[in-house]
C-alpha cells in the first residue's frame, strides 16, 4: 500500500517533469529567437557582410522560420537525437552529445567531488553546532560560514588564487618586508604548508583520474565555501528545533549522552528539511557554477551555455537548458522521496 | 455557535495585539550583542544611503588626475582606475546597491507573497498553474537565464530590477505558499471562512499577521542575495550602468588588483559582507525570537 | 687566443644548436680560466638568445570559444589565428618582424600591367601534412573558398577586387585585379588565406591537413588545441618546439594566474592592471609590441548633428588621448591623432596640428557652428573594446567642460557589432589594424565599402584613394597617402583615440627573435618561430 503510494506519487512528478522539461524548451527556444542578432552574424561579427550572413544562414537552415525550427528540433529530440551545432559545417558535423557529453561528465565530476567534501562537513558541523550551541565555536562556525556567503563567489575563487601565487611572491613584496621578520617568516612558512594548487583547471578527455581530481581542487573548496555555510546552518537549525521535542527530552531523562541523542534521536527524524537544503545545493553545484568554471578555466556545462547564448547556437543552448533543468528536477524529486521515506507523513501533504 | 463566534474573536484580537507588543519590547531588551551590532551597521548603511551626496567629498563621477591614487588626506582611500576618488563610490555605491536591492525584493515580495498566499488559500486550479509556472521558472539556471534575458531587454536599472525580482519571487512564492498552507488549514482561519468573510479581509487580518515573521526574515536574507546576484552578473558583462556606483561591480573592476596585493578591492567586496553579516545577525535574532524555522534559501 | 679558449667559442656556437650540454660547457669553460659561475651564465645567455631544438610550450590564448572551428572562413579571435591559421598553415606572403612583406609558401612575386597582375611562383615540392604537393589548384581553390556568392568568409570583401585567379602550370598563380594595388601581397597574408589541399575541386578545411609547422593532433573548442611538429615543414630547422598546446584563458585574472604559477608559458593580453606584481616576478618577462590596432570612436557624418564638420572638430578637441592612454591603456598605448595609419606603417604622416583636450578650440568651433551648448549620445559597450565604457566616461568629464554633454549608453555585449555599430550616431570601434596603409583606407574610409564606418564621402579623399594604389613612384605615392591622412584628420568622421600596444608576457625560459608587429602573438607565427631556451 504504502510502496504503490510512493511508485504513484513518483510517477505522477516524473510526468509532470516531463511537461516541465518540455515548457523550459520553448521558453529557451523563444528567448534565444528574441536575442539580437543570430549565429551567422555573431560568428561574422565585425567583418559580416550581408551576402556572407545569408549565406551561412542559408546553410544552418536559419532562414527557415521559427516555429518550423522549433518544431523540426521537437521531432528530433523525441526521437534521442539532440541536433548539431551550428558550427558544424557540410562534411563537419558536430553533434550537439559530441559537444555536451565531456562537459557534462566534467560538471558532473566537480560537483560530485564537491559534494563529498561539503556535506559531511556541513552535517558534522551542524551537529557539533547544535550540540553546543551558543558555544564560542558555534559563533566562530556561523560567523566564518556566513562571511563566506557574504562574498561574490568570483571574489573567494580569486582570494584562493592569490593565495596560491602568494606562495613563490609573498617573501619579495613590500608588505612583507614591512612586517617584522618572524612573522614574514612565519606567514610565508604557512603558505607553504598549503599544497600548490593548480589555479587553472584546463583538464580534457585524456586527463587521468587523479589528475582531474588535482586539477579540480580549487574549484573544488570555492564551491565547498559557497554552499556549506547554507547546509550547515539547516542542519543545525533542524536539529535544534528537534531538541526542543519531548521525545528528545526522555531519552535525555534516560542518560543518554548528547551525542548519542543527537545522532540517534534527533538526525533520523530532521532528515526532511536537510535534505531538501543538500538537493537544492546539489543541483545549484550543477546548475550555477557557471562563475567559478570561468575563473579557473573549467570547461564545464555552464560555461558551454553561456557561450552558446553568446553565439546564439540554439541546438546547444537547447541541450544544455534540458540537462540543467532534468537535474533540478531529479534531485528535487530524490530530496522528496528520501523526506517521504524518512517521514511518511509527507505524503499525504495537507 | 454564534454566541461563541464574537468572544473568539475578541480574545484572539487582543491576545496578537498584547503579546505582539510587549514581546517586541521584550525581545528588543533582551536582543544579543550581535543583534544589537546587526541592527547599527544597518542603520549606519542607510543614513549613508540616504545622505551620500551631503557625505560624499566629490560627485560621484568626478574624475581626477591621477589614476589609482594611494590611500592619502585627500584620497582617503584612494583613486580607482578612472581617477575617481574611492571613498565617493563606495558612498554612492551604497545609495545604489542598497537602494536597487531594496527595490528589487519589495518587488519579488509583493509578487512571490500574494501569489503563494492565493494559492494556499485557493488551492486548486490556480495553485496547480502557479506551481507549475514556477517549477518551470526555478529548473532554468537562473543566473543564465537573467544573462539572456538583459541581452533581450538591455541592461538599464528598471529592466534589471525587474527580472532579478522576477527570478526572485520564484523562492517567496515556494515559501509564502508553504507557510501559508500552514496557516490556513487553523481553527480560526476555518472559522472566518465559515462567516463568510471576503478573501482580502482574510489575507490582510488572519493570515498576513501568523506568516509573517518567517518572511521577513527571508526578506533580509533575499536582499542580500540579490547584491551577490548583480556582482555575478556584472562579472558576466551585463550589470549596472557606469557611470553610477555599485559595489558589485565595483569588486568586478578591481578584483584583479587583490594580485597585486593592494587591499582597495577588498572594501566593496567588506562593504558587502559586512552588511549581509549585519543582516543575518539581526535575522537570527528574528528567528529565535519568534521561534519560527527558517527553511529554504 | 688559447686552446682552451677556442674550443669554448666553438662549443658557444654549439649551444645554439642544442649540440653541447650544459655540464660539458661549463667543464671547456673550467678548462678556459672561467668560474662555474661565469662559465654557467654564458651558457644560459648563449642558450636564450640561439634557438633550441626540442621541447613543450604551453600558451595561454585570450579567447576560444565552443563554436570555434579549423574552417578559415571565420577564425574570429587570436585563439584560431595563432592556433590554425599561425601554427598549422601558411599563406603565399607572410609579414616579417620589420613589417615587411616576405614570400611564405610563394618563392616569389611580381606584377605586371600598372599593378593590375600579380603572379606569384609556388616553393617546389612543399608537402601538406598528407603528403600530398601543394599545387597552384590548391592556391587556387583554397582562395576562391573566400570569393563568390555563396561563400560564408570573413574575409570576402579583401578579394573583392580580384576579378580572375588562375593557375598556369603547377607552380605559377596569376591573380588579376579590376583595378592596379601595389599592395597586393601585403593582403595575401592576411590570416584567412590558409592554403588547403584541393579534393573534387573544392578546398578541404575539415581534414586539418595544411602546410604549416605543426599538425594537429588534439582540439577541444573552446578548451585546448594540442599539436605537434611537422618533421617535414619546407623552413630549414622550423619549429623549434616539438609540441605546443594552446589552452583558451578568457578571463583575465585566470591567464595571470597561470602564468604566475607556471601552468602556461605565455599569455596573450596580459592585464595591464597588474603588470607590475607580474614583473617583480623574476622568472617573467613582459612583451609590448606597438602595433597596427586602434580604437576609434566614429561618427555618422550623415546624421545631424555630426554632418557638421565643426561639430566633428569640435568633438575631436573636447576628448582627452592622453588621458584616454593613461587610465584606460595605463599608458600602453600610443596617443592618436584622428589617423588610422600606424606609425610603423609605411607612408605614414603625422598630420598637423595634434588633436588634444583644448576647451577654448573646442568651444571656437561649436561656436562656429552657430551652437552654444551640445547634446550627443555615445553608444558603447566593452565588446567594441575592453576599456570602452571607461573611455566614454572619461570623455563625458572632458566634453562636460567644452559645453557639451555626452550622454553615454551602454550597450549589450552581445550583438554589438550588429545593432550598434553602423547603426548608432556615435559609438566605438576598433581596428585591429591593416598592413598597408591603402588597405586600410579602402576598408574603412572609402566612400564605397560596407564598413565605411562614419559613411565619410570625401571626393578628394576617394580620387587620391584610386590613384595612390595604381602609383608606383614612391615619392609621389607618399605625398598622396600624405594628403589623405591630413584629410582624416581635418575631416573625417572617425575619432581615432590610441593604437593599442599589444602587451603579452612569458616565462624566461621561452625564446623568440624580434617581434612582428601585425598582428598579436608575433604576429600569429608565434609556434612557429619561437623557442624553449634551455635553463
Amino acid at each position: 500500500m504504502r510502496l504503490n503510494s510512493v511508485a504513484k506519487t513518483v510517477l505522477q512528478r516524473l510526468g509532470l517533469g516531463l511537461i516541465t522539461l518540455f515548457i523550459v524548451s520553448i521558453i529557451i527556444f523563444s528567448a534565444v529567437a528574441m536575442l539580437p542578432g543570430d549565429f551567422a552574424k555573431a560568428t561574422l561579427g565585425q567583418s559580416a557582410t550581408p551576402e556572407t550572413v545569408a549565406a551561412l544562414q542559408h546553410e544552418i537552415g536559419l532562414d527557415r522560420p521559427p516555429v518550423e525550427r522549433y518544431f523540426s528540433w521537437v521531432g528530433k529530440m523525441l526521437k534521442g537525437d539532440f541536433g548539431s551545432s551550428f558550427a558544424s559545417r557540410t562534411g563537419y558535423r558536430r553533434t550537439v552529445a559530441e559537444i555536451i557529453a565531456p562537459r557534462l561528465y566534467n560538471t558532473i565530476f566537480l560537483a560530485v567531488m564537491t559534494a563529498l567534501i561539503a556535506v559531511p562537513l556541513a552535517l558534522g558541523l551542524g551537529i557539533v553546532a547544535a550540540l553546543y550551541r551558543n558555544s564560542w565555536f558555534d559563533r566562530v562556525v556561523n560567523t566564518v560560514t556566513l562571511t563566506t556567503i557574504s562574498f561574490p563567489e568570483f571574489f573567494i575563487a580569486y582570494m584562493l588564487a592569490f593565495l596560491i601565487i602568494s606562495r613563490d611572491t609573498f617573501a619579495g613584496t613590500e608588505f612583507a618586508q614591512s612586517l617584522p621578520a618572524w612573522l614574514a617568516i612565519s606567514i610565508n612558512w604557512t603558505l607553504n604548508v598549503v599544497p600548490k594548487f593548480p589555479t587553472l583547471a584546463n583538464i580534457n578527455d585524456e586527463t587521468p583520474f587523479w589528475d582531474h581530481v588535482w586539477r579540480a581542487a580549487l574549484p573544488s573548496i570555492t564551491l565547498t565555501l559557497v554552499i556549506v555555510a547554507h547546509m550547515m546552518r539547516m542542519t543545525r537549525a533542524a536539529i535544534l528545533n528537534m531538541l526542543s521535542s519531548p521525545y528528545i527530552d526522555m531519552a535525555r531523562l534516560k542518560g543518554m549522552g548528547p551525542m548519542v541523542v543527537v545522532v540517534r534521536h534527533a538526525l533520523p527524524n530532521a532528515w526532511a528539511p536537510i535534505v531538501t537544503v543538500v538537493a537544492f545545493n546539489l543541483a545549484y553545484l550543477i546548475v550555477g557554477v557557471v562563475i567559478v568554471e570561468v575563473v579557473f578555466v573549467y570547461p564545464g556545462v555552464g560555461q558551454l551555455m553561456v557561450d552558446a547564448v553568446r553565439s546564439r547556437d540554439v541546438p546547444v543552448v537547447q541541450a544544455c537548458a534540458l540537462v540543467f533543468a532534468a537535474a533540478y528536477i531529479l534531485l528535487n524529486l530524490i530530496a522528496d522521496i528520501i523526506s517521504i521515506a524518512t517521514n511518511p507523513r509527507l505524503l499525504h501533504p495537507r | 455557535m454564534t454566541s461563541a463566534e464574537p468572544l473568539i474573536q475578541t480574545t484572539r484580537a487582543h491576545r496578537v495585539r498584547r503579546t505582539r507588543r510587549s514581546r517586541m519590547r521584550m525581545a528588543l531588551k533582551n536582543a544579543p550583542l550581535s543583534a544589537w551590532f546587526g541592527m547599527g551597521v544597518i542603520l549606519c548603511y542607510v543614513v549613508i544611503a540616504l545622505f551620500a551626496p551631503l557625505i560624499a567629498p566629490y560627485r560621484e563621477t568626478q574624475v581626477f588626475s591621477e589614476a589609482f591614487a594611494p590611500w592619502s588626506h585627500e584620497f582617503t582611500f584612494g583613486t580607482d582606475q578612472l581617477g575617481r576618488d574611492m571613498l565617493t563610490r563606495l558612498i554612492y555605491g551604497a545609495r545604489n546597491t542598497i537602494g536597487i536591492a531594496f527595490i528589487t525584493t519589495t518587488f519579488s515580495f509583493a509578487a512571490g507573497m500574494t501569489l503563494g498566499l492565493l494559492a494556499a488559500m485557493y488551492r486548486g486550479w490556480l495553485d496547480q498553474l502557479l506551481s507549475r509556472a514556477v517549477d518551470v521558472l526555478m529548473s532554468i539556471p537562473s543566473l543564465i537565464f537573467a544573462l539572456m534575458l538583459l541581452s533581450i531587454f538591455g541592461s538599464s536599472i528598471p529592466s534589471l530590477i525587474l527580472i532579478i525580482a522576477l527570478l526572485d519571487s520564484t523562492r517567496v512564492f515556494r515559501l509564502a505558499r508553504a507557510v501559508g498552507l500552514n496557516v490556513v488549514v487553523m481553527e480560526y482561519v476555518e472559522v472566518a471562512q465559515l462567516r463568510g468573510e471576503g478573501p482580502v479581509w482574510m489575507l490582510r487580518k488572519e493570515i498576513l499577521p501568523n506568516v509573517l515573521p518567517p518572511l521577513i526574515a527571508e526578506f533580509g536574507l533575499r536582499f542580500c542575495f540579490v547584491f551577490l546576484t548583480i556582482a555575478a552578473l556584472s562579472f558576466l558583462g551585463v550589470g549596472i550602468q557606469p557611470p553610477s556606483a555599485d559595489w558589485g561591480s565595483m569588486v568586478r573592476e578591481n578584483a584583479t588588483l587583490i594580485t597585486y596585493g593592494d587591499v582597495t578591492p577588498l572594501l566593496p567586496a567588506g562593504a558587502i559582507a559586512l552588511l549581509t553579516v549585519a543582516v543575518n545577525f539581526v535575522v537570527d535574532w528574528f528567528l529565535h525570537s519568534t521561534s519560527g524555522l527558517r527553511d529554504e534559501k | 687566443m688559447s686552446e682552451s679558449g677556442y674550443k669554448l667559442r666553438i662549443a658557444q656556437s654549439l649551444i645554439g644548436r642544442g649540440k653541447v650540454s650544459r655540464r660539458d660547457f661549463i667543464h671547456l669553460g673550467l678548462a678556459a680560466g672561467l668560474t662555474v659561475a661565469a662559465s654557467d651564465q654564458i651558457f644560459v645567455t648563449v642558450a636564450r638568445a640561439q634557438p633550441q631544438q626540442g621541447g613543450f610550450a604551453k600558451l595561454g590564448m585570450a579567447h576560444g570559444a565552443t563554436t570555434d572551428s579549423i574552417d578559415p572562413a571565420g577564425y574570429p579571435d587570436t585563439f584560431t589565428q595563432t592556433a590554425f591559421s599561425g601554427a598549422m598553415s601558411n599563406g603565399l606572403t607572410e609579414v616579417n618582424a620589420k613589417g615587411e612583406i616576405q614570400p611564405d609558401l610563394a618563392e616569389s612575386f611580381e606584377s605586371s600591367n600598372a599593378a593590375k597582375t600579380w603572379v606569384f611562383k609556388l616553393r617546389k615540392g612543399v608537402t601538406f601534412h598528407n603528403g600530398k604537393t601543394v599545387t597552384a589548384e590548391d592556391v587556387v581553390t583554397s582562395m576562391r573558398y573566400h570569393m563568390g556568392g555563396d561563400t560564408k568568409s570573413a574575409a570576402k570583401s579583401l578579394l573583392e577586387s580580384v576579378s580572375d585567379i588562375k593557375a598556369d602550370g603547377p607552380e605559377t598563380v596569376v591573380f588579376t585585379l579590376n583595378s592596379g594595388n601595389a599592395d597586393f601581397p601585403y593582403i595575401m597574408s592576411d590570416y584567412h588565406f590558409v592554403i588547403m589541399p584541393s579534393v573534387d575541386g573544392k578546398a578541404d578545411w575539415a581534414s586539418g591537413s595544411r602546410t604549416g609547422a605543426f599538425v594537429l593532433e588534439n582540439f577541444q573548442p573552446g578548451v585546448s588545441a594540442k599539436l605537434k611538429r611537422n618533421p617535414n615543414f619546407f623552413k630549414n630547422g622550423r619549429p623549434y618546439l616539438d609540441e605546443v598546446e594552446f589552452i583558451a584563458i578568457t578571463d583575465l585574472a585566470a591567464r595571470m594566474a597561470a602564468l604566475s604559477t607556471g601552468e602556461v608559458d605565455y599569455i596573450g593580453r596580459a592585464d595591464l592592471k597588474t603588470l607590475g606584481m607580474l614583473k617583480r616576478n623574476p622568472k617573467i618577462e613582459i612583451i609590448e609590441v606597438t602595433g597596427y590596432g586602434h580604437y576609434t570612436l566614429p561618427m555618422n557624418v550623415t546624421m545631424a548633428p555630426f554632418d557638421n564638420p565643426d561639430v566633428r572638430m569640435a568633438m575631436k578637441w573636447a576628448i582627452n588621448r592622453q588621458e584616454i592612454a593613461d587610465k584606460i591603456f595605463l599608458g600602453h598605448a600610443t596617443v592618436a591623432n584622428d589617423n588610422p595609419i600606424a606609425p610603423a606603417i609605411k607612408f605614414y604622416k603625422n598630420p598637423v596640428p595634434q588633436h588634444r583636450f583644448d576647451p577654448e578650440k573646442a568651444r571656437h568651433y561649436l561656436k562656429k557652428a552657430g551652437m552654444e551648448k551640445l547634446k550627443v549620445d555615445l553608444s558603447v559597450a566593452d565588446a567594441a573594446f575592453a576599456g570602452a565604457v571607461d573611455a566614454a566616461a572619461l570623455i563625458r568629464e572632458t566634453a562636460a567642460q567644452c559645453g557639451i554633454e555626452v550622454n553615454v549608453i551602454r550597450e549589450a555585449e552581445d550583438a554589438y557589432w550588429d545593432n550598434i555599430w553602423l547603426k548608432k550616431p556615435w559609438c566605438a570601434s576598433y581596428w585591429s589594424g591593416r598592413a598597408t596603409a591603402d588597405w586600410m583606407f579602402t576598408q574603412a574610409f572609402a566612400a564605397e565599402s560596407s564598413w565605411n564606418e562614419s559613411f565619410w564621402k570625401n571626393p578628394r579623399f576617394n580620387e587620391l584613394l584610386v590613384q595612390a594604389r595604381a602609383e608606383t613612384d614612391e615619392a609621389k605615392r607618399a605625398a598622396m597617402y600624405g594628403e589623405m591622412q591630413q584629410l582624416t584628420h581635418d575631416d573625417g568622421g572617425s575619432i581615432v583615440l590610441v593604437f593599442n600596444n599589444f602587451v603579452s608576457a612569458k616565462s624566461k625560459k621561452l625564446g623568440h627573435g624580434d617581434i612582428a608587429p601585425n598582428w598579436e602573438n608575433d604576429g600569429l607565427k608565434m609556434a612557429e618561430r619561437w623557442w624553449i631556451a634551455q635553463a
